[in-house]
């Protein structure tokens, strides 16, 4: 068989194109692991809660957080007996360093630790107008840090105060629940750094997962419900006063 | 045919149309990413991009690969669920290269006040000091040994 020069000149850039293709191939997050098998959660005990701020500390330094910016940060709530709907809440450093001696005393004081509830329905990836923040296969929301183009929408959006803008990047930042780790079979580094167990990370379509257990027999609540956002980090012991 | 005379004209508008709509699918193949749009309207290769990210704190399992002694000793003790990093701080790099990395010493005075500093918010359960007065100024570790705390464990580094 010959080829003439015509077919010749078809078929280089048609060879070139179909190279192209199968270079590219489809990327692999982590070798043993599949998105499909995953579906992540967490769940956070507030009565375990010391407000020590490792969790804060961790989450800083893993992922590079700028100073004075947080994806993940404890709040202390104190609530005299007869202003349950007045709660005041402090944070300062957003718990970084721990908490000084309360301006108050009595009424009732816990922490809550906040972190991104990564929504099944989030509010914050509706509102992209670029494609750039999504709701990932495994269930964690994910910022696109080449696509973000800055445009602060969803910093709005999020019912939660979950997300800001990192100075340095001028794009939308926000918890990745430690996507590179838990790819990875680690735990979050807030979860792996918390002494007392406040935080646990879940995998809600593992049926060994013991947060099965755990939603079955204990009082369970999400953040702001009634956003409808189907937040997927849930709160063990909350109290009514916390928004 | 007086209905088709000027034909002429809308042959080459659609032609202008013809071109403007292959420019515009020709860009679009450059333009997009090939990922786009795999798994909704995103672009998949960012969650390869994201889980690529490095690790910083190992995790307590790396830990206790080489430090199982020290393992065998948390366990008995109150403070066996705290992970290695809580206390000694991200450690991914001396676990990759333990030769040259080596974790800096602790200074118990400052680590355990962090969470065992009195304040009302903390749950009534979890063990408390006022640190100035529990021990007068003394650092933790002349009593407490930190990886099994409890008085009678006797205390060392």
């Amino acid at each position: 068989m010959t080829i003439t020069r015509r077919q010749l000149l078809i078929l280089l850039p048609a060879a070139a194109v179909a190279w192209d293709y199968i270079l590219a191939g489809t990327p692999e997050a982590s070798p043993n692991y599949d998105m499909a098998d995953h579906w992540w959660a967490m769940l956070i005990d507030t009565t375990k809660c010391i407000g020590c701020g490792s969790c804060v500390r961790g989450c800083q330094f893993e992922n590079k957080v700028p100073d004075g910016y947080y994806r993940t940060w404890v709040e202390r709530y104190h609530i005299a007996d007869w202003e349950m709907e007045f709660p005041q809440v402090d944070s300062p450093n957003g718990g970084k360093s721990g908490f000084p001696p309360a301006k108050e005393a009595g009424g009732k004081n816990f922490f809550v630790p906040k972190l991104c509830n990564h929504c099944a329905d989030s509010p914050c990836t509706q509102v992209c107008p670029v494609g750039a923040t999504f709701v990932s296969p495994d269930g964690v929301v994910l910022v696109d840090q080449k696509y973000c183009l800055g445009c602060r929408y969803c910093v709005q959006a999020c019912p939660y105060g979950c997300r800001f803008i990192n100075p340095q990047t001028n794009t939308a930042n926000k918890c990745t629940l430690c996507y590179h780790r838990i790819t990875k079979g680690l735990t979050t580094a807030c979860c792996e750094v918390c002494p007392t167990g406040t935080r646990q990370l879940a995998n809600l379509k593992d049926p060994k997962d013991p947060i099965h257990e755990f939603l079955r027999t204990h009082s369970v609540q999400v953040l702001k419900p009634q956003m409808a956002t189907r937040s997927k980090c849930f709160y063990y012991g909350l109290d009514g006063a916390v928004r | 045919m007086k209905m088709f005379k000027h034909a002429g004209h809308l042959f080459r508008l659609a032609a202008v149309f013809l071109v403007g709509l292959i420019a515009f699918l020709t860009l679009r193949t450059f333009l997009v990413p090939r990922s786009f749009g795999r798994y909704g309207h995103y672009r998949a290769d960012a969650i390869t991009e994201i889980a690529a990210l490095p690790v910083n704190y190992a995790g307590h399992q790396v830990c206790e690969g080489c430090h199982g002694d020290i393992q065998d000793v948390k366990s008995k003790g109150s403070h066996q669920g705290v992970a290695c990093e809580s206390c000694h701080g991200p450690l991914a790099a001396h676990a990759n290269d333990p030769a040259s990395v080596t974790p800096a010493k602790l200074d118990t005075s400052v680590l355990c006040a962090r969470c065992h500093q009195e304040n009302i918010a903390k749950p009534k359960s979890f063990p408390q000091v006022k640190a100035a007065d529990h021990s007068g100024g003394a650092a933790c570790n002349t009593c407490h040994q930190p990886h099994t705390p409890a008085m009678n464990a006797g205390a060392t580094q």
